[in-house]
């Protein structure tokens, strides 16, 4: 069984704050983390490595600096690390996204072999799109199932995989052939204590690097220039006020609060 | 990126979502939304979808404006698959080319949206919370959260048709305008042996691994609840509310609530349009998952309670006497 992650490098969201002068966020000393999501994802293929054996690759898309993320990808579990990063990505909408990281893979599967399973987060908390596995999934022509909370069976003689996955409301177990594309939620697993092997193993791994130069990637589909979407103008929404204080005996206060929010009731079509 | 001719697209198209023979709100609100954007952009708002049988759906869709209703129905369409609804879809939107693809931003729409998008190598916006036409050369305006929230962005897509947004529900109210559809039957064949991916199982939950942000009123609860038992009364006013219920990290490590209700930093990010915090302090990872909701209502027995400070009405009070009271009296006022 090989597995293919793709990983996002993003600021610990948590840890941004915005500047409401300028109505910028201010990155400065946030620290980069791997997508939140995409722990899940890694920690799901090294289980399925741990046991059906075969490997782990993961690819990132970003900076030189997210040669972090991989190492601690290395870390998780995963054998075989790669990361995309190239003036020309600069900018990408999820489309452009989704066709360089399909580019991306192509050549990992050339240099490590066929994939089984494509892994992404369900989103990224940074973007918060969602669109990219999808993209990536539609590019490779393999089966999507996104949000999904449980691997319920592998089958790799069958090359069945089945999954639940989250509905609104609600799951689904859905089967599908491999290769397959998952997209999964926090809820997939634990993320386990890394074994001391992994460490040492990390250590040694080196960080294999891919640009335009050494793949087989069309400029002409990346970047800025290349992305249908533009993004027009960013702010940041008002600071939220400190508010009302509502007092009186429990009746005043539970009408006042009811009449302060009839119309959004009524908005919501509850009234 | 492909150059199009983007003159040839024409009209403001909305997916009807549907489920068990129902059409989800959001396509409803999205219709109405629509009919605001096809009047700005001299054209027609028009319905779209596939099915086992969907015909039917003409009725509602008339009555929230669409003029045109464009459907396929294929018995191997009847239950939602990624790759076969995203194939039907694509025909339509490639045969009739409208200018605008709108889609709820529900766990269906954005797992279709993405695929059709690529598959037609257009713009995407997710998650849109506002759509406006730019007046000096009619492209659509879409704005939306990023960042959990920190940061707005409005988006275009100036070269590229359709123009295809995920919308997020309750964004817009849903209006009725009566008209009476054109129906547009097309044929997409595929059969059941081509469709490589199969449902096993449907498990309506509803229950342990909710999404809480499909919520348009969410009802929390912090440690100030006192006791799991007491959990019941969030549960109470949600239902009078027809919303849900959540909690903080420590009534989860209680081991009063299961992880999927909580709300935070670490829990699920939520931006319902009423937001009751009972007996939650207001610690900053808590704060970070609901700040960007509308109406935020804080009770606390602490005047000096910080979430008093970001609380839209902030009473100061037990909430085991207060959500009772609130549910009881609500309901009175509320007819379901
Ligand atoms: C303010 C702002 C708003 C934007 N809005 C839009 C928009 O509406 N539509 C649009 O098309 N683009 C938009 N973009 C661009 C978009 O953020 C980028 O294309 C980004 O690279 C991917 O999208 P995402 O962060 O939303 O990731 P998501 O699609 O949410 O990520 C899902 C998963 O895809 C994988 N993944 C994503 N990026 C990478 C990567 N670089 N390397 C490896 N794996 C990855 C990860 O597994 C991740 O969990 C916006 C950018 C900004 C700054
Ligand atoms: C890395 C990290 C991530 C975290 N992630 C999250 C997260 O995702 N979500 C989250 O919620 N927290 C998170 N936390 C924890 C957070 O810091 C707080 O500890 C937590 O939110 C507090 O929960 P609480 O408000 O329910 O409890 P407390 O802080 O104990 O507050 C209880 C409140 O109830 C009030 N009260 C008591 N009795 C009553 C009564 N009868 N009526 C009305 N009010 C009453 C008290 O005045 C008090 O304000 C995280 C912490 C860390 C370090």
């Amino acid at each position: 069984m090989h597995s293919l992650v793709f990983i996002k490098q993003v600021p610990d969201a948590a840890q941004v704050r915005v500047d409401y002068e300028t109505g910028t966020l201010i990155r400065e000393g946030v620290p980069a983390i791997i997508n939140p999501f995409d722990t899940h994802a890694i920690e799901a293929a090294v289980q399925i490595k741990d046991k059906f054996g075969g490997s782990v690759s993961v690819l990132c898309m970003g900076p030189p600096m997210a040669d972090e993320a991989l190492k601690k990808a290395l870390a998780m579990g995963a054998d075989n690390v790669f990361l995309l990063s190239d003036r020309v990505f600069a900018g990408s909408d999820t489309l452009a996204t989704s066709y360089a990281l399909w580019a991306g893979a192509q050549k990992v599967i050339q240099e490590i072999g066929p994939v089984d399973i494509f892994w992404a987060g369900k989103q990224a908390i940074d973007g918060d799109t969602a669109q990219t596995g999808p993209g990536i999934a539609t590019r490779l022509d393999v089966p999507l199932v996104t949000y999904a909370v449980e691997v319920k069976e592998v089958d790799p003689s069958a090359k069945k995989i089945k999954i639940v996955r989250l509905l609104e409301g609600g799951t689904e177990t859905i089967e599908v052939p491999m290769p397959c594309m998952i997209t999964t939620e926090e809820t997939l697993n634990h993320i386990r204590f890394a074994p001391l092997s992994y460490l040492i193993k990390a250590a040694k791994t080196p960080v294999v690097l891919l640009n335009s130069s050494n793949t087989t990637i069309d400029a002409s589909q990346c970047g800025l220039k290349n992305s249908p979407t533009k993004v027009k103008k960013a702010f940041t929404p008002p600071k939220r006020e400190r508010g009302e204080m509502i007092e009186g005996s429990l009746d005043e206060i539970i009408s006042a609060v009811y009449e302060k929010i009839e119309p959004m009731l009524k908005q919501l079509g509850r009234v | 990126m492909i150059k199009q001719d983007i003159k040839q697209y024409k009209n403001v198209w909305v997916f009807i979502e549907h489920n068990d023979g129902k059409i989800e709100r959001v396509s409803l609100e999205l219709l109405s939304k629509g009919a605001e954007l096809a009047k700005d952009l001299n054209c027609e708002v028009c319905a779209f979808t596939v099915g086992d049988k969907v015909e039917h759906f003409a009725k509602e869709v008339g009555e929230y404006g669409a003029k045109k209703f464009y459907i396929i129905e294929n018995s191997v369409l009847k239950e939602y698959r990624t790759e076969p609804w995203r194939n039907a879809i694509v025909y339509l939107i490639d045969k009739y080319k409208p200018e605008v693809a709108l889609i709820g931003a529900t766990t269906l729409g954005r797992d279709l949206a993405g695929t059709v998008a690529t598959k037609l190598s257009a713009g995407l916006t997710a998650d849109t919370t506002a759509l406006d036409i730019d007046p000096s050369n009619k492209n659509l305006l879409m704005t939306r959260p990023t960042f959990g929230g920190n940061l707005m962005a409005t988006i275009f897509c100036p070269d590229n048709r359709p123009q295809m947004s995920t919308v997020r529900p309750g964004v817009f109210k849903a209006v009725k305008n009566q008209t009476t559809p054109e129906v547009i039957k097309d044929k997409y064949d595929i059969t059941e042996d081509q469709v490589v991916k199969k449902i096993i199982e449907k498990v309506q939950t509803g229950e342990e691994k909710v999404n809480l942000s499909f919520y348009e009123v969410i009802v929390s609860g912090g440690k100030g609840m006192g006791k799991k038992e007491n959990l019941k009364l969030l549960e109470d006013l949600a239902n009078v509310l027809s919303g849900t219920w959540a909690v903080s990290r420590k009534v989860v490590q209680a081991g009063w609530a299961p992880q999927s209700r909580q709300v935070g930093q670490t829990g699920q990010t939520v931006h319902p349009k009423i937001y009751i915090a009972a007996g939650i302090s207001g610690a900053v990872q808590h704060v970070a998952g609901m700040k960007s909701s509308d109406i935020i209502i804080a009770i606390n027995t602490d005047p000096q309670a910080p979430i008093f400070e970001v609380a839209t009405y902030g009473i100061v009070g037990d909430c085991l006497q207060i959500l009772p009271k609130m549910a009881e009296m609500f309901k009175q006022k509320l007819v379901k």
